[in-house]
């Protein structure tokens, strides 16, 4: 570990701390962070508790467990149960509730459901097990879209027949464009999501800059990289500049991952709209096989209801992933609602707001003396 | 799932754009076609999305990204399950508790 402590040293975060204040001068900023790895690292670090009350973070969209919709896995499962399939999950989608329970249920009912780590252990069973079918349950932004199309280019190359894709993968572009358009929320700037930046690189974000005039920052994951990200973008707005900036340079390039950009580009293509939880329908930002692929598009292959089922009225992962409110402020959260039994998404994954601040909350306070002994 | 894992490349394996790599001491097989321009060498370090290398990052970052990592709790405990659990990688050859010597110093 002989790196880290560079990154977490509390002489640094307390002066970027006092940077941070001096630089917010008395006017309140509201910046969202888009991705759920900086939510993680928010919580379990305390960083909400040392920043001065002039900064505050609002999370934002970037789990993708959390914003598909229960009528999504109403057709995962409806494929999952027909006869003869092996049926392929990451497992965070495991516990994700549909209208009529999960995948894990819908296992114990006597579908055949497996949990795989990569897309490419899924094609790996379709190899071993040529008399079944083996669907492969796709989701996620941009970070694991491109490992589902250098898997669906290796299945049509070796032109293995009884191996196919529920596509829910989905990008990060139209979902920000959505919160900024949104009336319910007063926006002065955002943190980039990192991982994601590493495939899409930083021009997609310009839009942000250019159409909607807020700074964006791409952050790395580390908390004074999150500190550092937020004197960034309160620098802009003190010199009254709006731009994109990278942060997280040593990891994200400006160009992104062209080869992964081009794998996706080459295997799918932008469905007119798709549902996202909380946000409704969004034009253009769900992916869908090509029509080249057409023979390995489970949603071509098996029937799947594809109605649309509202949330459960008292779950609020809407609002949460919006950054309308905060997971606390959930009328279930931690009641109803627990990481052993959600109703809501947010509290499912591990990249989930409401559940990073079940498991971290608590830490918070004596996480937030670590860090800023300082800020007091 | 959307973690990234940092892992360092020890062997190339030569077809299918396949690599072996050390993950927090314990090796497997992932795919690093994404990185071909990037030109991997063994000793290289990546981040690693679903069995596939997304990124090439230096051992600085590595380090960093793991000790985050560890941080989250179970949720890294079941991607990392996952990941060393996943025998794909296309030949089969990323099995748990391969015969790679652990402890890479991170």
């Amino acid at each position: 570990m002989r790196f880290v402590d560079e990154y977490r040293d509390p002489v640094a975060a307390r002066g970027l701390l006092e940077r941070i204040e001096v630089l917010a001068g008395d006017r309140h900023h509201k910046f969202m962070e888009v991705c759920g790895g900086h939510t993680h690292t928010i919580y379990r670090h305390g960083i909400e508790h040392v920043l001065p009350p002039t900064v505050e973070l609002v999370h934002g969209p970037g789990c993708p467990v959390c914003v598909i919709p229960m009528g999504r896995v109403d057709d995962a499962i409806a494929v999952a149960e027909t006869p003869g399939i092996i049926f392929t999950s990451f497992g965070d989608m495991m516990r994700v509730p549909g209208s009529h329970g999960n995948l894990l249920e819908a296992k114990a009912r006597g579908a055949d459901v497996r949990f795989v780590y990569s897309p490419l252990d899924a094609l790996k069973l379709a190899v071993e097990n040529p008399d079944r079918k083996v669907v492969f349950f796709a989701v996620g932004f941009e970070t694991t879209a491109p490992s589902t199309a250098v898997t669906l280019l290796r299945a049509k190359a070796q032109g293995i027949t009884n191996f196919s894709v529920f596509s829910n993968h989905v990008t990060i572009v139209p979902p920000l464009k959505a919160i900024l358009d949104s009336p319910d929320l007063r926006l002065d700037g955002f943190l980039g999501p990192g991982h994601v930046s590493t495939v899409v690189g930083n021009r997609p974000y310009r839009f942000v800059t250019a159409q909607y005039g807020k700074p964006l920052v791409t952050a790395g994951f580390e908390p004074l990289d999150i500190l550092q990200a937020i004197v960034m973008l309160l620098t802009q707005l003190r010199e009254g500049r709006c731009e994109v900036e990278n942060q997280y340079a040593r990891v994200v390039r400006h160009e992104g991952n062209p080869r992964a950009l081009a794998a996706i580009a080459s295997v799918f293509e932008l469905r007119p709209h798709f549902e996202w939880r909380g946000l409704g329908f969004i034009a253009q930002s769900g992916l869908k096989l090509r029509p080249e692929f057409a023979d390995f598009d489970a949603e071509l292959l098996y029937s799947v209801p594809g109605v649309r089922v509202a949330d459960p009225k008292a779950c609020q992962c809407g609002e949460v992933l919006k950054g309308v409110i905060k997971p606390w402020e959930c009328k279930v959260f931690g009641t109803g609602c627990t990481p052993e039994t959600p109703i809501g998404t947010c509290m499912v994954s591990s990249e989930g707001a409401c559940a990073a601040y079940y498991n971290f909350g608590r830490l918070h306070r004596e996480a937030a003396v670590t860090l800023g002994r300082s800020a007091s | 799932m959307c973690l990234g894992i940092p892992g360092q490349v020890v062997e190339m394996l030569d077809h299918e754009h396949l690599a072996r790599v050390d993950v927090s001491g314990v090796g497997r097989v992932i795919n690093i076609g994404l990185l071909e321009d990037d030109n991997v060498r063994v000793g290289d370090w990546v981040l690693i999305h679903v069995g596939f290398a997304m990124a090439l990052i230096d051992e600085r970052e590595a380090a960093e990204a793991l000790a985050s990592l560890h941080l989250m709790g179970t949720a890294f405990t079941e991607e990392m399950e996952a990941l060393l659990g996943s025998t794909a990688a296309g030949d089969g050859d990323g099995a748990v508790g391969s015969d790679l010597p652990s402890g890479s110093g991170v």
